[in-house]
């Protein structure tokens, strides 16, 4: 590749398609389905969520850069496991972080956060999108994907908390009154598979408003 | 006749008129063909003829289902009278109950046919026959105080998720009555099993202090897992006492000694053989009485619309379940008869109507037998062991029905395994 003679604008249409894409087209849980496991697991309530996401983000983020930066320096051979101690490392500090200030939510997020390292989208987005090219597209396409895999765990986390316990980020949403005539919080939205079905539904919508994205 | 008819065609002419009102010709030609046979034939190559269409098969299943709805009905009358100590005249009775279970039966058509309407509207194809027996099967297995509400969101989702995301009538992988009650079961445990939802009205007779002392609400099963619990309980402080020391042994043997008797109390209510084939006792809906369900059995069989190879192998797979746990032994509910095992709580009704299902069930001839001796066995083994699943029979129907595609692969790969092998050896 040789250097474009004039500088590419930071925010150019191709730049800005890197975050846009991953929001609908491509986006990581919905379309590629990746990183699933913990849209299932961390979902029950919306801060889990939201603090899930942005755990994710910075992972994306800062994973993508530093591979992006070493990317012509990494043998090909053993690129996997460079990359695997990369993300490792972001974890772990992502982790002690989350320990430091929100201590609450870390407990309750547990082995989830730890298993970042496993996430799909994350080796999936180092695999295919760090490994070659510059280090800023980088980073924008991991706060693409960041915010593509947040904005799904955070609709998902809305639904499962609203019609699970009647509550969101903790307050309660259901009015006394509802429960006086009989309504009821859905068990079942507390459970893991809910999230399946949530999921399901929103890429039903999404693939019926954009038919092009239906595979055969 | 000619009455109907001719208030039909009006109305078909009526949304003929403009282009707007077309899309709505579902809705006439739904109630239409449900009453009139369809006048039009079939254009191009047919290759089944058949003088039965889909309706005309599921008007027949619930004919099939009406002896186990009007003896619902009875009974529901019945333990509601028999819980405040009142031996109720037949027709009270059957009264109480009929008011009890129509307003469920309505809830769930309207609201199932309305999510099939929609969903013809929006596709432009005609209303799919298949939720006219699904609407009858959910509220006979029910229980009977179950919110209205409840029985709407849950027949919505499984019509919704269970149904029309794989392509509508006759490509569901779950049976669609069941997905309601799984969901539900699931999602609103505290409404669709323990003590208190199987007779009807029975919370606020509770509350007004007219329920009879003698009367728990448990179903049979229910009181059955009980048992287990109660005599397993008791099994290991009896083993405890026996190293411990003398005054703390006597206490335990005490304890178990109570837990036994309780459990005795419990086993002295659970029907025999004879109650459980008539049915009186407390339960979903339509599931208690065996004999009721029988003459329904007998006429999907008659009619062949239920594979007797299904159903024979169902009810085989849960007697070898059941005689194993006899031979086992342990507690009460292990040791319970085989036949009675079989004849108590879903597993009858389930073995009729609900794994008779042609659309969910294994297609191929072998594979039929291998799909209803799991659905079967797994019906036992589930209630059984895991005293938090009465109603085994649900959850072992739903996993068949996902295992059925698998069954039929294997059958068909191994068939034509089989014959290759004869290809080149000759």
């Amino acid at each position: 590749m040789s250097e474009v003679a004039k500088r590419e604008p930071l925010f150019s249409k191709k730049n800005k398609k890197l975050i846009t894409d991953p929001l609908n087209d491509t986006n990581p849980v919905t379309i590629q389905v990746l990183g699933i496991c913990s849209a299932l697991a961390v979902t029950v309530q919306m801060s889990n969520a939201i603090v899930m996401s942005i755990s994710v983000m910075a992972v994306l983020i800062l994973g993508n850069v530093i591979v992006s930066l070493l990317r012509n320096l990494i043998p090909g051979k053993i690129r996997i496991i460079v990359q695997l101690v990369i993300v490792a490392a972001l974890v772990i500090i992502v982790d002690q972080v989350l320990k430091a200030y929100v201590y609450d939510v870390s407990k309750q997020l547990s082995v989830f956060v730890g298993l970042i390292i496993t996430n799909c989208i994350i080796m999936g987005r180092l695999e295919a999108f760090a490994l070659g090219n510059k280090p800023w597209a980088s980073a924008l396409d991991g706060l693409g994907n960041g915010i593509g895999y947040g904005v799904v765990l955070v609709i998902v986390a809305f639904f499962k908390e609203l019609l699970g316990s009647g509550k969101l980020m903790g307050f309660d949403i259901i009015p006394e009154s509802f429960y006086e005539f009989g309504y009821m919080n859905n068990g079942l939205m507390l459970l893991p598979p809910s999230s399946l079905v949530i999921v399901a539904i929103y890429i039903w919508i999404q693939k019926s408003r954009n038919p092009k994205l239906i595979e055969n | 006749m000619k009455f109907l008819r001719k208030t039909f065609d009006n109305a078909h002419a009526a949304l003929n008129k403009s282009e707007k009102t077309k899309k709505y010709f579902p809705l006439v030609d739904a109630i239409d063909t449900l009453i009139f046979t369809p006048n039009h034939t079939t254009q191009g190559g047919s290759h089944v003829r058949d003088a039965i269409d889909l309706k005309r098969t599921m008007m027949l299943v619930i004919i099939a289902l009406i002896p186990a709805l009007l003896f619902g009905m009875y009974n529901i009358g019945l333990q509601h009278f028999y819980a405040q100590g009142i031996e109720p005249a037949f027709f009270d009775a059957f009264l109480h109950g009929a008011l009890r279970i129509l307003p469920i039966i309505v809830v769930s058509y309207g609201a199932g046919l309305g999510v099939e309407f929609i969903f013809a509207i929006k596709n432009g194809h005609t209303v799919h026959e298949g939720f006219l027996v699904s609407g009858m099967l959910i509220p006979l297995i029910m229980p009977i105080d179950t919110p209205l509400w409840m029985v709407a969101v849950g027949t919505v989702f499984a019509v919704v998720i269970g149904k029309e995301v794989f392509g509508g009538t006759g490509m569901n992988i779950m049976n669609i009555a069941l997905t309601a009650r799984a969901f539900l079961f699931f999602a609103y445990p505290t409404q669709l099993s323990g003590n208190k939802v199987w007779i009807s009205g029975f919370k606020e007779m509770q509350d007004n202090g007219q329920v009879v002392d003698a009367v728990s609400g448990a179903t049979p099963l229910g009181d059955l897992a009980a048992v287990g619990i109660a005599q397993e309980k008791a099994a290991s402080l009896m083993e405890l006492a026996s190293s411990a020391v003398a005054e703390k042994a006597a206490v335990m043997t005490e304890k178990a000694s109570a837990l036994y008797a309780e459990a005795d109390l419990l086993l002295a209510k659970v029907p025999t053989l004879e109650q459980s084939l008539l049915g009186f006792y407390t339960g979903s809906v339509g599931e208690s009485s065996t004999i009721a369900i029988l003459i329904g059995l007998a006429l999907l069989l008659q009619t062949g619309i239920a594979s007797w190879k299904v159903v024979v192998s169902f009810f085989a797979g849960g007697l070898v379940m059941a005689l194993t746990f006899n031979a086992v032994g342990g507690n009460g509910y292990l040791e319970l008869p085989a036949l009675n095992q079989l004849f108590l709580g879903g597993f009858m009704f389930g073995m009729a109507f609900m794994i008779t299902d042609p659309v969910t069930a294994a297609q191929t001839s072998t594979g039929k037998y291998i799909y209803g001796f799991l659905g079967g066995f797994l019906a036992i083994l589930i209630r059984v062991v895991n005293p938090a699943y009465p109603e085994g029979v649900m959850l072992a129907i739903l996993i068949a029905n996902v295992f059925a595609p698998l069954i039929d692969h294997m059958v068909v790969s191994a068939n034509i395994k089989r014959r290759l092998k004869r290809v080149k050896t000759a």
